[in-house]
């Protein structure tokens, strides 16, 4: 293992650390918990947004807090869901008296955790709403698995419900709009390498050099099936036909793109896949609205990419398109 | 047989030494159909379980199942953290104000514990989850309840367990995230169910040890 780490067992404080002495503007850490929130939490009458989950996918979360986006995001352990006392700490933080919405990835212990905190936040008389995104399509949404893994269409929900959060929308709006952008985000991912968690200090699995892993999460567990490895048009051509196969399109329809890097990957080669991504809308008249390259749901250093689209209608665009101001999302 | 509150700290001294004696083979496991964290994150809850025992006299061995929950609960994290806090908090009330266990405590601890972790994992068996090796050895239990072998009984709660574990390596996983692999999670044994095994086989070991001859 080859990294730039000091104690595997202090990244996660470290990287939270050294965030808040970057944007000391933004973001104040809570003293003895992982939790980062906007440096003006809690903001009275606003509805307060909790997401979190394992840390190795930066920016994610803790890059979007701040104006037009999350008001706490809670680091786990490396690809480990947060603990309910931290979210706990997290939702009593940034509660200003107009609730609070938890949104949260489905993943099981995501799911637990997230859940064991807001039963703890409404014992303390704390008004808590949760939205569980699951908008990765490798996965069938079947009674075999626990549902559709949640990935970097979450952006699009901290995005989007931050925005109406921010414009003075209640609890309830709030969690409704979330649950329209979960229903209309979609995305799928693809590995070309694995990565390395610091405290495993080993590959989480091996790829050889010719193969590839398609419909990966985002945790370095194994995806959905292993091939030999494709150019980018190819590998973009299986991925959106995933992606657009499993949502009803019509020629004029509105998408916002966001092609995310797994933390590896050149923006050479997102910008090759979004020329792809672009092509195939054009055929199919499927209008761009936004496009988001770069990274923002990562996997450590894990070679690859995910795509995601997501359906807008004229709420939705008023709401992505809303100015932003965090440290890893500035919009204006 | 009978334990006090310091057997009860025994008992989870060597529950916590075979989880970290057998760290790096439930990552091993949890790689191969997760994401390589069970052992660590485990081996991790279960020191600061320690500490938080050694660091206060408690008297009663409810409330000491109880600090062990909350401290998985609050250190664990990921999926193991919600379901084995709750599974102790869970046999923890059952046990609230009791000074001293016997057999008939032991069995509903480990009944309790498996409700906690139905109720929080809303999983069932078959899902390829540490409800395939504690229910076996939970069934067991309850109807050996009144017998008078109580180490034969154990035995065979804890043989139960074991092929608990080995029933997991030809089952398609329904929860957690090798559920996502499908029919690619077959011939794996789940790590859950096997980091069950191994707390239940060095609770049985040290009540063994500990009730001597006079069982």
């Amino acid at each position: 293992m080859k990294k730039l780490i000091n104690n595997p067992e202090h990244v996660v404080e470290e990287m939270l650390e050294g965030m808040v002495a970057a944007f000391p503007g933004y973001v104040r850490k809570l003293e003895g918990f992982n939790v980062i929130v906007r440096a003006d939490a809690p903001i009275k009458g606003k509805v307060g947004l909790v997401s979190g989950g394992g840390s190795g996918h930066e920016p994610s979360h803790a890059g979007f807090v701040g104006k037009g986006m999350l008001d706490a995001g809670v680091a786990g352990a490396v690809f480990t869901s947060p603990t309910p006392d931290q979210i706990f700490e997290a939702v009593k933080a940034v509660d200003g008296g107009a609730g609070v919405l938890l949104i949260i990835k489905n993943y099981t212990g995501d799911v637990m955790n997230f859940e064991m905190a807001g039963e703890m936040a409404e014992m303390e008389g704390i008004k808590v709403a949760k939205v569980v995104v699951n908008d990765d399509v490798a996965v069938e949404n079947s009674t075999y698995t626990t549902g559709r893994r949640g990935i970097a269409g979450t952006v699009f929900v901290h995005k989007i419900a931050g925005a109406k959060a921010q414009a003075g929308g209640t609890l309830e709006e709030v969690k409704t709009v979330a649950e329209k952008v979960i229903a209309n985000v979609r995305s799928m991912g693809m590995a070309l390498t694995p990565c390395v968690v610091p405290a495993a200090g080993k590959p989480t699995f091996t790829l050889a050099e010719d193969e590839m892993e398609i419909g990966m999460g985002i945790h370095g567990e194994p995806g959905t099936m292993r091939t030999k490895i494709m150019k980018a048009d190819e590998i973009v051509e299986h991925l959106m036909s995933k992606i657009l196969t499993d949502l009803p399109y019509k020629p004029g329809d509105e998408v916002a793109v966001m092609i995310n890097g797994l933390g590896a990957t050149p923006i050479m080669e997102q910008f090759i896949m979004n020329n792809k991504v672009n092509k195939i809308l054009k055929e199919k008249g499927i209008k761009v609205h936004r496009t988001y390259i770069g990274e923002y749901m990562t996997s450590l250093e894990m070679a690859g990419a995910s795509i995601t689209l997501l359906k807008l209608d004229e709420e939705l665009k008023n709401l992505l398109d809303a100015p932003a101001d965090t440290p890893a999302f500035r919009q204006f | 047989m009978a334990t006090d509150t310091a057997g009860l700290v025994k008992i989870l001294e060597a529950v916590a030494g075979k989880i970290s004696e057998n760290r790096e083979f439930l990552t091993e496991l949890d790689s191969a159909i997760g994401d390589a964290d069970h052992g660590i994150n485990m081996s991790k809850g279960f020191s600061a379980v320690l500490e938080k025992l050694h660091s206060q006299k408690i008297d009663d061995c409810g409330t000491i199942l109880k600090t062990v929950g909350m401290t998985l609960v609050s250190t664990v994290g990921g999926a193991s953290g919600p379901l084995y806090g709750t599974a102790f908090m869970k046999a923890g009330q059952a046990v609230a104000g009791k000074s001293s266990l016997d057999f008939e405590d032991f069995v509903t601890i480990l009944d309790q514990a498996l409700e906690g972790i139905k109720y929080r994992g809303k999983a069932q068996r078959g899902d390829k989850t540490i409800i395939d090796a504690l229910e076996p050895a939970v069934e067991i239990l309850r109807k050996e309840k009144d017998c008078t072998d109580k180490k034969a009984a154990m035995d065979k709660a804890l043989n139960a367990a074991k092929e608990g574990v080995e029933y997991t390596r030809s089952i398609i996983a329904k929860k957690g995230r090798a559920s996502y692999l499908g029919e690619r999670s077959i011939g794996h044994q789940d790590p859950g169910a096997t980091s069950c095994y191994l707390m239940l086989q060095a609770a049985i070991e040290k009540i063994k040890e500990m009730s001597g001859k006079g069982c």
